[in-house]
């Protein structure tokens, strides 16, 4: 199944940045009588800098919400998000700093 | 979302007043409401709002909901209404329907064959609903009663709410009629009342978490219904159009603020 869509808000606060990212996932876990399916690692960039690198499990719910905030940040800034699951699959979405 | 159920149980003492305990459920639910999964849905059926479809190959942007063809904004707000080129008032969802079988020549067998989804695979009526109602988000309500037939909508939908039947021999007032009530941690709003239907209505369709799904508001009637252990009534029907109707017209004023997400 192609990746359903992800959708992202970054906004500058004072001397951080608020990121709230949506995406869409089966996150399918082991007592479902499905195939494992689940978010693996979620990498964070900033202007092309990795600056968080996340590995999750089946313990995130489906269709994951994750906020986070960074350090400092300026309007403009490029925040890239992408996920890779289990079975090899990835998605990924680019927001400017607003 | 598990991980926030299990704080908030450490929050919550077990024998804190209910109004504690509600404060830090409204707390949860802003908190899933400003991460919302239902703009996903919502950016789904945008696109599938624009995709040609059908026999006919068109898209749903001639789709005439109230405003005009393909005037999507504030429309949700002012429906039920009544639709002079079907002669009957018409709710979100048998409008998309007409849309389907009109405008993109479907046959009604296709455009009904999968009218409620699941986690796994979403209707495309819950992907379309929660683009057009997304498109009024800020509108105040506002359907109308003003037509003979959407006063009578209006009067039949009133009646149904209060008509007790079924094994149960229960209404929707049975638990939506009175002010505070309750199942569990579950609050029932009373949904005779401005103040009731207005919380309720503005946030429907909604994304339940726990179905990781988003719900229309048939869905909502529809599962009301079984609740209640009456017959299962037809999608889109004259029925569930009237009560939606009569829900609508009590909810008049409040700014639409949905599709909500809910528990």
């Amino acid at each position: 199944m192609a990746a359903g869509p992800m959708k992202m808000r970054a906004t500058l606060g004072s001397g951080f940045t608020d990121v709230r990212v949506l995406m869409t996932h089966p996150m399918t876990t082991a007592q479902s009588n499905q195939p494992l399916h689940f978010i693996q690692s979620v990498t964070v960039k900033q202007n092309g800098k990795t600056v968080v690198e996340a590995q999750i499990s089946q313990a995130v719910s489906r269709n994951p919400v994750f906020t986070f905030r960074l350090k400092g940040g300026a309007k403009g800034d490029k925040i890239e998000v992408s996920w890779l699951d289990n079975k090899g699959e990835n998605a990924s979405i680019e927001t400017a700093v607003a | 979302m598990k991980r926030l159920l299990f704080g908030l149980s450490l929050i919550v003492p077990l024998a804190a007043p209910a109004q504690d305990a509600k404060k830090e459920i409204e707390k949860y639910q802003q908190m899933l409401g400003e991460g919302s999964p239902a703009e996903l849905w919502e950016l789904e059926g945008e696109a599938l709002w624009k995709k040609a479809q059908g026999p006919q190959n068109v898209s749903f942007e001639k789709c005439d909901l109230g405003l005009g063809a393909g005037k999507v904004a504030g429309a949700y707000a002012r429906l039920p209404r009544y639709f002079k080129d079907t002669d009957q008032v018409q709710d979100l969802e048998s409008r998309l329907l007409t849309c389907m079988t009109t405008l993109q020549g479907r046959s009604l067998k296709d455009a009904t064959a999968r009218l409620f989804g699941n986690a796994d695979r979403p209707s495309e009526m819950e992907y379309l609903v929660a683009y057009v109602v997304g498109q009024s988000r800020g509108h105040k309500m506002a359907a109308p009663v003003s037509h003979a037939k959407e006063r009578a909508s209006y009067e039949l939908g009133k009646k149904m709410f209060f008509y007790r039947a079924g094994n149960w021999d229960f209404s929707c007032a049975s638990c939506h009629g009175e002010p505070d009530k309750r199942i569990r941690m579950q609050e029932l709003p009373m949904l005779s009342q401005p103040a009731g239907a207005q919380k309720a209505y503005t946030t429907w369709p909604a994304y339940r978490v726990s179905n990781s799904q988003l719900k229309t508001m048939q869905w909502r009637l529809n599962d009301c219904y079984r609740q209640m252990r009456f017959p299962e009534p037809e999608f889109a029907s004259e029925a569930t159009i009237a009560l939606t109707h009569y829900l609508a017209v009590t909810a008049k004023g409040a700014p639409y603020n949905g599709p909500g997400t809910k528990r």
